[in-house]
């Protein structure tokens, strides 16, 4: 078992997504490093566009999550819903 | 020699003011949490008004509403002062670029006179009717419980004069800014009998003391039935007619009545969820305003639209209620 992860500035717009995503995953792990929040899972991660937006309280694209993408680890698979990371066993 | 980079990691003293804190727990608040929660002051008020001697300052008693706490409520929106006024330039934006083009290419002259007809005397008239609907949501947010919940009333508010404005202006371009058009509007206000049902309704919600009924008889009711007759309905009909051009300059109130809608529907479905004694009450303003309005909208139905036009809009309000749990 490997962790996938996901690596944000540390900024207004990050947080919510941060919220979203630890909804989403309860288990996984959230990291506050100095202007950075990484969040790391076993195998599983999904960031759901609704969730993002009903955290933020307005549209959301998966594509802006870009603006605060700092890296990813993991196989990437994104649509206009959703992206999750997986490693394949 | 060798250099060394080093992070330090500073903690914040403190991620968020004491009563945010309370509320939501210790960790990064956001703007919106710090703008909105607890801000009225609840308690040691040292006098009372002297226009109302039985209340205090907010008193939560100004409606038979009752809500253990009131800041439960959330704006599905996060609207405080600065996202409100980012959200509303954007939208504002969009408007004025429209409104520029229609003027350029003089599309107001590509309007049949029976279309502009119609607007003068369906449309035009609204911007009375939204002027209205301003003061009522100002009553709301003046007397109105928790910040949280007053300040989606102030927005609405001042949005109703935004909107009477841009309607204001559309009677300019169909008249060549000689204003002729508006007071040919403000005479089917007043004397047209196809406004004065909708006259009578507003200028009775504007007696109401009870703010939440204003809330239910104002935003839940009569904006509803407007906004589905008028912005839905009549600009159907008039795309059908020929002169779709009109969409461009209305297309502001159906993208502000979309936005506005999460919020009423949130405040909705919060207060009626909190007991059945809310739900009780507000069902009953809700059906008693709703049989107020269905006659009051029915001549302005018929002409701007059709016969079934009322009984339509009437459909999308049942809807929103049931959505509601009413």
């Amino acid at each position: 078992m490997s962790k996938v992860y996901i690596a944000l500035q540390d900024n207004e717009e990050s947080r919510y997504i941060v919220e979203a995503i630890e909804e989403d995953n309860p288990d996984a792990t959230v990291i506050y490093q100095p202007a950075m929040i990484r969040v790391e899972n076993e195998n599983y991660l999904a960031i759901k566009r609704e969730t993002v937006e009903e955290k933020m309280g307005r549209d959301w694209e998966v594509q802006a999550l870009h603006v605060n993408l700092i890296t990813l680890g993991g196989n990437v698979d994104e649509d206009d819903d959703q992206l999750s990371l997986s490693w394949n066993e | 020699m060798t250099i060394e980079i080093k992070t330090a990691t500073l903690e914040p003293v403190r991620n968020t003011f004491e009563h945010i804190k309370r509320r939501f727990g210790d960790k990064p608040a956001s703007r919106y949490q710090e703008a909105s929660y607890d801000l009225a002051p609840e308690q040691n008020f040292h006098y009372r008004p002297l226009w109302a001697p039985d209340k205090l300052l907010y008193d939560k008693s100004r409606t038979a509403v009752v809500m253990e706490d009131w800041y439960v409520h959330k704006d599905p929106r996060q609207y405080y002062y600065g996202t409100y006024v980012q959200a509303r330039a954007r939208l504002q934006e969009v408007t004025e670029s429209n409104y520029a083009f229609f003027e350029k290419r003089g599309l107001a002259n590509g309007i049949s006179e029976p279309g502009r007809e119609k607007i003068i005397r369906c449309l035009l008239p609204l911007r009375h009717a939204e002027l209205g609907a301003n003061m009522n949501n100002m009553f709301a947010c003046a007397y109105g419980t928790a910040t949280v919940v007053t300040q989606g009333f102030l927005f609405n508010g001042m949005d109703r004069l935004g909107i009477a404005q841009y309607l204001s202006r559309i009677g300019l371009l169909l008249d060549g800014n000689s204003g002729e058009s508006l007071t040919a509007a403000k005479e089917y206000w007043m004397n047209d009998p196809a406004w004065q049902g909708i006259r009578r309704y507003i200028e009775n919600v504007l007696c109401l003391e009870d703010w939440f009924e204003v809330f239910i008889a104002q935003d839940v009711v009569l904006d509803t039935l407007v906004y589905d007759l008028i912005y839905n309905q009549f600009d159907q009909v008039m795309t059908a007619a020929g002169d779709g051009d009109l969409a461009m300059l209305i297309e502001f109130m159906q993208e502000w009545h979309k936005d506005n809608s999460r919020w009423v529907d949130a405040v909705l479905k919060t207060t009626v969820a909190e007991s059945d004694h809310n739900r009780e009450l507000i069902g009953k303003w809700a059906a008693e305003w709703r049989e107020k309005a269905a006659t009051d909208l029915a001549p302005l139905a018929e002409i701007a639209v059709g016969e079934e036009a009322a009984g339509a809009a009437l459909e999308v309000l049942a809807n929103r209620l049931a959505k509601a749990g009413l």
